[in-house]
């Protein structure tokens, strides 16, 4: 077998969809990852003695159990106990739970970094303490989260392929296909590990691109 | 449904197995990455620009490709292409130390700037030649500081172990898997396997938090030195 | 320009923390449009006080008293009566995310639901009384620390209160800089702001108090108009503290 000597007219259009599929599963997951990794971080941070352990324990389960593990328990565990969910909508919830542990770590560090003082002056104003958080210890956490943020954002772009293993037929599934089909399989994931790397260089960039433009002066997390 | 039927329990020892190669995975992983990890990150420091651009290149690759993408690009395509047929299990150990390399490195070259100029004038100011103050002065410190970011590789490699599962490694997940072929109660084992990876989780944190307090420079990172 | 008119009465504040009893039972009333200044050694609780009034520290004992309604155990109505009593740090506290104009319209928008142009007018206003029209959309890191106290002062008067309370406000003012918050501070007093401030700046407060109070060991020693301090026996431990400023 040569390389290179397969049929692209054949392969892109297959990839092409698979890359659909992850685009779907990454945008659908990270903005609900994002958003449970601020509940859980602020219900830790600021929630009563019950909440908090109960947030606490969220994050200790979804960071120590395997990600690909959680899938299976979704997709493969759940229907046992009378709980069916597609294997798209399997891999976006596992996606988002798992996330939404690693970015609350990230996002509790931001918060606890933020001074004491802030909070005092903005109770003195007559803020109430939910008040106090959205509008002046939220907005300076998340800048101070970001690297971490972004970080956890490259990993679902990359973890996204797992998706697979519950037959979801995102791009490496895709390739896979392909590839045991055709007997191409080098070649064939060269092409997926560009995509890959493609995605998170740009993804990388961008990110960077974005930290600079809602950098405050002065303000960098110290 | 019971919770803990009496197939459940009779079918735990096949885990044992799995739990240990798990374990073997984990560990030969790290060692790969810290052999390869310290040399690569001394050659990005100080290594010639084109030896530089190598290991970056390394790194790129190593740490933007998915663990999946990298398990199915070895074990289906540069394995058989080179015409080694080794076992899956050490196939997945090499791709995880590989992995590991790359991000270890990254740690390390980190933990070397930050003391690098300060330290290196000093022991060349005492007459130490580039290496001697590399081997003796840099490194030991590096290393010590290099130790928190290090250990957290335990817990990504653990969780990383079990997506061996898709090239048919026998770690835990898999083990699990067949189980639950088996007598089809995959809630039960699922959550019980989950348990399990949480506690191999914590447990080799604290044990490498331990490690880590003993070896730790008292003082260090708390303000400058003077 | 002291009236009659009792609009704050603080009664028997006790504070402990821990083994150490910081106010032993502090109790004074502020008349409208007087100020008041709280001298002493540090660590007497004068720092604690002020944020009692304000309930930012909880009382162990004690009540306060705005305009003849509790403030001590208000619940969620305490957010009603902070937005009447205004508070400026010793380190100022600055919003580091918002502009000098946002952080002086946040508690406009958010705690009195003003609309932006309200909002908007009436900080640019307060930034002018302090001097900082210039400043207006530079972030706290990049004022001075004179600029950024004066900051902290307009954020406080935006909201209108009935009394501002001063925590050390010029203690990390370097000494030129110190001067333009005094000129600030002096300006309020003379236009009727009812004022309790604790400093160290005694010139500053002999010149601007209607009355000292001397703390010492968690309690009000001695108090009384400043004038009387060099002659009256009521004033003998503050004359021996204050002597001791002078070198």
């Amino acid at each position: 077998m040569t390389l290179l000597q397969f049929d692209f007219d054949l392969l892109l259009p297959v990839l092409y969809q698979g890359a659909l599929v992850t685009f779907a599963l990454i945008l659908i997951s990270a903005p609900f990852g994002f958003l449970n990794g601020i509940l859980i971080a602020v219900g830790r941070v600021y929630g009563n003695r019950f909440i908090s352990t109960l947030c606490h324990g969220y994050v200790l389960f979804f960071k120590g159990c395997p990600l690909l593990l959680l899938l299976f328990i979704i997709y493969f565990g759940l229907p046992s106990i009378g709980i069916t969910f597609t294997a798209f909508t399997s891999a976006v919830i596992g996606f988002i739970l798992c996330n939404g542990a690693y970015n609350s770590e990230y996002l509790r560090g931001g918060i606890q970094s933020i001074p004491a003082g802030q909070m005092t002056a903005a109770l003195s104003l007559g803020m109430s303490r939910s008040q106090a958080v959205r509008s002046i210890i939220l907005p300076q956490a998340l800048r101070r989260s970001l690297p971490g943020l972004s970080n956890e954002f490259i990993y679902l772009i990359k973890y996204s392929s797992l998706a697979y293993m519950i037959t979801v037929v995102e791009i490496t599934g895709a390739a896979k296909a392909f590839a045991t089909k055709h007997f191409a399989f080098f070649e064939v994931f060269i092409l997926i590990g560009l995509f890959y790397l493609g995605l998170v260089t740009i993804a990388g960039y961008v990110i960077s691109r974005v930290e600079k433009r809602i950098a405050i002066p002065g303000f960098g997390g110290t | 449904m019971t919770i803990l039927s009496q197939a459940v329990i009779d079918s735990l020892p096949y885990l044992l197995p799995g739990i240990f190669t798990t374990l073997g995975l984990v560990l030969t992983a790290l060692g790969i990455g810290l052999i390869m990890g310290v040399p690569m990150a001394l050659i990005h420091v100080y290594g010639s620009w084109p030896l530089q651009y190598i290991i970056k290149t390394y790194v790129w690759i190593f740490r933007g490709l998915p663990i999946l993408v990298l398990l199915f690009l070895f074990y289906f395509g540069i394995f058989p292409l080179l015409g080694l047929h080794i076992s899956a299990f050490w196939i997945a150990a090499i791709v995880l130390g590989f992995r590991t390399a790359a991000y270890q490195s990254e740690i390390f070259r980190g933990a070397i700037l930050s003391i690098q100029d300060g330290q290196m004038l000093a022991a060349r100011s005492l007459g130490m030649s580039r290496s001697q103050a590399i081997i003796h002065v840099i490194l030991p410190q590096a290393l010590r500081n290099a130790l928190p970011g290090w250990t957290n590789e335990y817990p990504i490699l653990l969780t990383d172990s079990s997506v061996c599962y898709a090239i048919g490694v026998a770690e835990l997940l898999t083990r699990g898997n067949q189980i639950v072929a088996r007598i089809h109660e995959p809630m039960t084992i699922f959550v019980l396997i989950a348990a399990i990876f949480i506690i191999l989780n914590y447990s080799g944190q604290w044990v490498f938090a331990r490690i880590e307090r003993r070896y730790r420079i008292p003082g260090y990172g708390e303000g400058d030195t003077r | 320009m002291m009236t009659d008119e009792i609009i704050l009465r603080v009664q028997e504040i006790h504070k402990r923390y821990g083994e150490n009893e910081v106010l032993k039972g502090v109790s004074f009333d502020v008349r409208r449009g007087e100020t008041k200044v709280f001298i002493g050694p540090s660590g007497t609780g004068k720092s604690t006080l002020l944020r009692c009034i304000n309930q930012l520290t909880v009382p162990d004992s004690g009540s306060i008293w705005l305009n003849g309604e509790e403030v001590t155990h208000a619940g969620p109505a305490i957010n009603l009566y902070r937005q009447k009593i205004g508070m400026v740090f010793q380190n100022f506290n600055l919003f580091d995310h918002l502009t000098a104009l946002g952080n002086v319209e946040i508690a406009l928008l958010r705690v009195k639901k003003m609309s932006r142009q309200e909002a908007r007018k009436k900080a640019l206003m307060e930034l002018e009384q302090v001097g900082l029209s210039d400043k207006v959309n530079s972030y706290p890191a990049e004022l001075s620390g004179g600029q950024a106290q004066r900051l902290s002062i307009a954020r406080a008067l935006a909201m209108d209160p009935e009394v501002i309370l001063f925590d050390e406000p010029t203690s990390s003012l370097d000494p030129e800089l110190t001067r333009e918050v005094l000129e600030v501070m002096r300006r309020l007093a003379r236009n009727g702001m009812t004022m309790l401030i604790v400093t160290h700046e005694m010139g500053f407060a002999l010149s601007v108090a209607n009355e000292i109070l001397f703390m010492e060991h968690g309690l009000i020693a001695e108090k009384g108009p400043p004038s009387e301090i060099p002659t009256s026996p009521d004033f003998t431990r503050t004359r021996r503290f204050l002597g001791s400023f002078q070198d």
